[in-house]
């Protein structure tokens, strides 16, 4: 059997983060990291990061950072990219930050194609303050805020929010992928790629969207919570690339 | 280079270009979007950036992002757009990133009027958004000192790391008056903490984010001591006839001019009238006042229902006598208004003291 040799990669710390057990942030940290030193990106890289339960990430990430107000990270990243055209921007939030109070700075950087990356981790909920309810929340679904379950009629429907920022001509590429499994995970290596690719390219603002875990807010095991995504989660949010220029 | 002719606006978007600005983030609203049209036209022939947001709160962030890169980067509203602002002013206060906002004032609460106002006045100088924290506010009252105090903001603003605001009002932006622009600042100072790619360094961390409340003391203490220097170093007014006067205007900005007038009319009639004007309203200038103000009387002329009095007052030490005068709603008062009260209050006529009836 061949063996493969641990390295962590460059750009994360060695240190432990605060995640919840089973939470799948620290994976999409360590995807996201990898994929830096793979393209050699660390010394150009500039995480802008939301507020959220990745709000320490400055202190995982090994290369500059940027915490920022709640929702406002594409604007910031819109910022720092037009002042810098070098630096790789990349903004890391969660889905109450970039779909609810931060939709029309997602939306916007996308309208005008900023040349930045998102990354937007969807838990389906608040993760940090407690397990409210998100526009991704299920309907259905039982949250601090939706203790009856999510009814569409009073709260809305689940957001689709990578399809309609594929609907945008600035964007250059939309993908929603999954971190339940070691397929998934490398898909949403893949997507990070190219989605990192596009933009070193100045082709336009790239999205990847995400499902990750909240073991903790959902109530279930670290193990339940990656069956939950599969059977629960993916039939609403299908994974795939939505768009690639 | 000679005097020329221009609108005040535009002479603060020539004047920030001119002082390194290369980057500026706005949204339309009246009576300041000159200064984003002339930047939308400018920018590009220096090789800088308009970018025309979708809100002020997307503006403001933006000037954080280039602000965080090291840039010299400037915004512009008015009254309820500097309101959406507030958020992201109190963080780049707490990130301590330099930057310049221009906030030329119009009529409130609400969506008001256009026309011309100071009612922002504890908004722009107490902090505005949440947190302990201050802006250096800086209040021109002609065109060429507009264009003079913004070359100093930018200065400023890189030297405390921390947000300057110009505070106008629609007089000052809508104005032609013939000024006298800076030469073109070449060199800008170093930022090593600036966002710029760890290449041969550490990583560079922005933040504001002090989850331990043991650390955001420090913080808040560290903050602190830098704004009881600017305190010290900064304070800026401008002062005419004051030792010897009876009665004493203190204004600002637009009410200044009107002061100003209506000293040189009330010492055409033999009067003892004199003049402080703050330029710098936080900090506020009160040096002008330490120790000089014994058995004067002093009338506080603004375009608000009583804002900057308050600081007077606590630079009074009562003293002397406060009086004030303020019309809103976009009404600049007339030289004749003012005229009025100086007399009532130089005869010793019945007039209100500030505050007088407050405590019945
Ligand atoms: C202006 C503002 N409003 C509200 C909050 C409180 N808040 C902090 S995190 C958060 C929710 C974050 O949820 P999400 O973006 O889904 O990230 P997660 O924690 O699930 O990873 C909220 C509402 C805040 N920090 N700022
Ligand atoms: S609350 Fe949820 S999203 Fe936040 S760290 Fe815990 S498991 Fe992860």
């Amino acid at each position: 059997m061949k063996t493969k040799e641990y390295i962590r990669p460059k750009s994360l710390k060695p240190t432990q983060t605060h995640y919840c057990p089973g939470c799948t942030h620290g994976i999409i940290h360590r995807i996201l990291a990898e994929v830096l030193d793979e393209m050699n990106l660390r010394e150009k890289a500039v995480a802008v990061i939301g507020v959220g339960c990745s709000c320490f990430a400055e202190r995982y990430f090994n290369f500059d950072c940027i915490d920022v107000a709640h929702g406002r990270a594409p604007a910031v990243a819109t910022g720092v990219k037009r002042a810098n055209p070098n630096l790789v921007t990349i903004t890391y939030q969660g889905d109450g930050d970039m779909t609810a109070i931060g939709s029309a700075e997602a939306l916007h950087a996308a309208i005008r194609g900023e040349k930045i990356t998102s990354i937007m981790i969807n838990n389906a909920i608040y993760g940090m303050t407690g397990g409210q309810m998100s526009p991704t929340t299920l309907i259905g679904q039982k949250t601090s805020t939706s203790p009856y379950g999510k009814k569409a009629e009073e709260a809305g429907y689940p957001v689709r929010f990578v399809e309609t920022l594929a609907l945008q001509e600035g964007v250059a590429y939309a993908a929603r992928t999954a971190v339940n499994n070691i397929g998934n995970i490398l898909k949403t290596k893949a997507a990070i790629k190219k989605a990192l690719q596009a933009q070193i390219d100045g082709k336009g603002y790239s999205i990847v969207e995400i499902l990750s875990t909240c073991p903790t807010n959902w109530g279930v095991s670290p193990k339940e919570a990656l069956k939950w995504i599969e059977e629960k989660m993916i039939p609403v949010f299908p994974l795939g690339e939505f768009k690639e220029i | 280079m000679g005097k020329v002719l221009f609108k005040g606006a535009e002479a603060i978007a020539e004047a920030a270009i001119r002082s390194g600005c290369k980057f500026f983030f706005g949204y339309p609203i009246t009576p300041q979007t000159e200064v984003a049209e002339y930047m939308a036209k400018r920018l590009p022939q220096v090789g800088g950036v308009y970018l025309q947001a979708e809100s002020e709160v997307s503006a403001i962030n933006m000037v954080f992002g280039a602000a965080a890169t090291g840039a010299r980067v400037m915004t512009s509203s008015s009254s309820p757009g500097v309101s959406l602002k507030q958020e992201g002013i109190s963080y780049i206060a707490g990130a301590e990133l330099p930057c310049v906002v221009v906030n030329i004032m119009r009529g409130g609460p609400g969506l008001g009027c256009i026309q011309a106002a100071q009612s922002d006045y504890f908004q722009a100088v107490k902090g505005g958004g949440h947190g302990d924290y201050k802006n250096i506010v800086l209040a021109p009252s002609t065109v060429q000192e507009a264009v003079d105090l913004v070359s100093l903001a930018f200065d400023l603003a890189d030297k405390y790391r921390n947000p300057v605001m110009i505070l106008g009002d629609a007089v000052l932006a809508q104005i032609m008056e013939p000024i006298e622009l800076p030469e073109e600042k070449k060199e800008l100072p170093e930022k090593p903490w600036a966002i710029t790619g760890c290449s041969n360094r550490e990583q560079n961390i922005i933040t504001s984010s002090y989850p331990v409340p043991e650390d955001l003391e420090a913080v808040n203490e560290r903050l602190n001591a830098k704004y009881k220097q600017i305190i010290k170093e900064e304070q800026r007014w401008e002062e005419d006839g004051v030792d010897d006067a009876e009665l004493v205007f203190v204004a600002y900005g637009t009410s200044a001019r009107i002061a100003k007038d209506a000293v040189e009319t009330l010492r055409n009639k033999g009067k003892k009238v004199g003049l402080i004007r703050p330029i710098t309203l936080w900090p506020f200038p009160k040096k002008a006042f330490k120790n000089r103000m014994a058995g004067k009387k002093i009338l506080v002329v603004e375009m608000s229902k009583g804002q900057m009095v308050e600081d007077v007052e606590i630079a009074v030490k009562g003293q002397g006598e406060i009086y004030f005068y303020g019309r809103t709603g976009g009404i600049v008062p007339y030289v004749e208004e003012v005229l009025e009260v100086a007399e009532a209050i130089l005869n010793n006529e019945n007039v209100k003291k500030w505050g007088e009836d407050d405590e019945n």
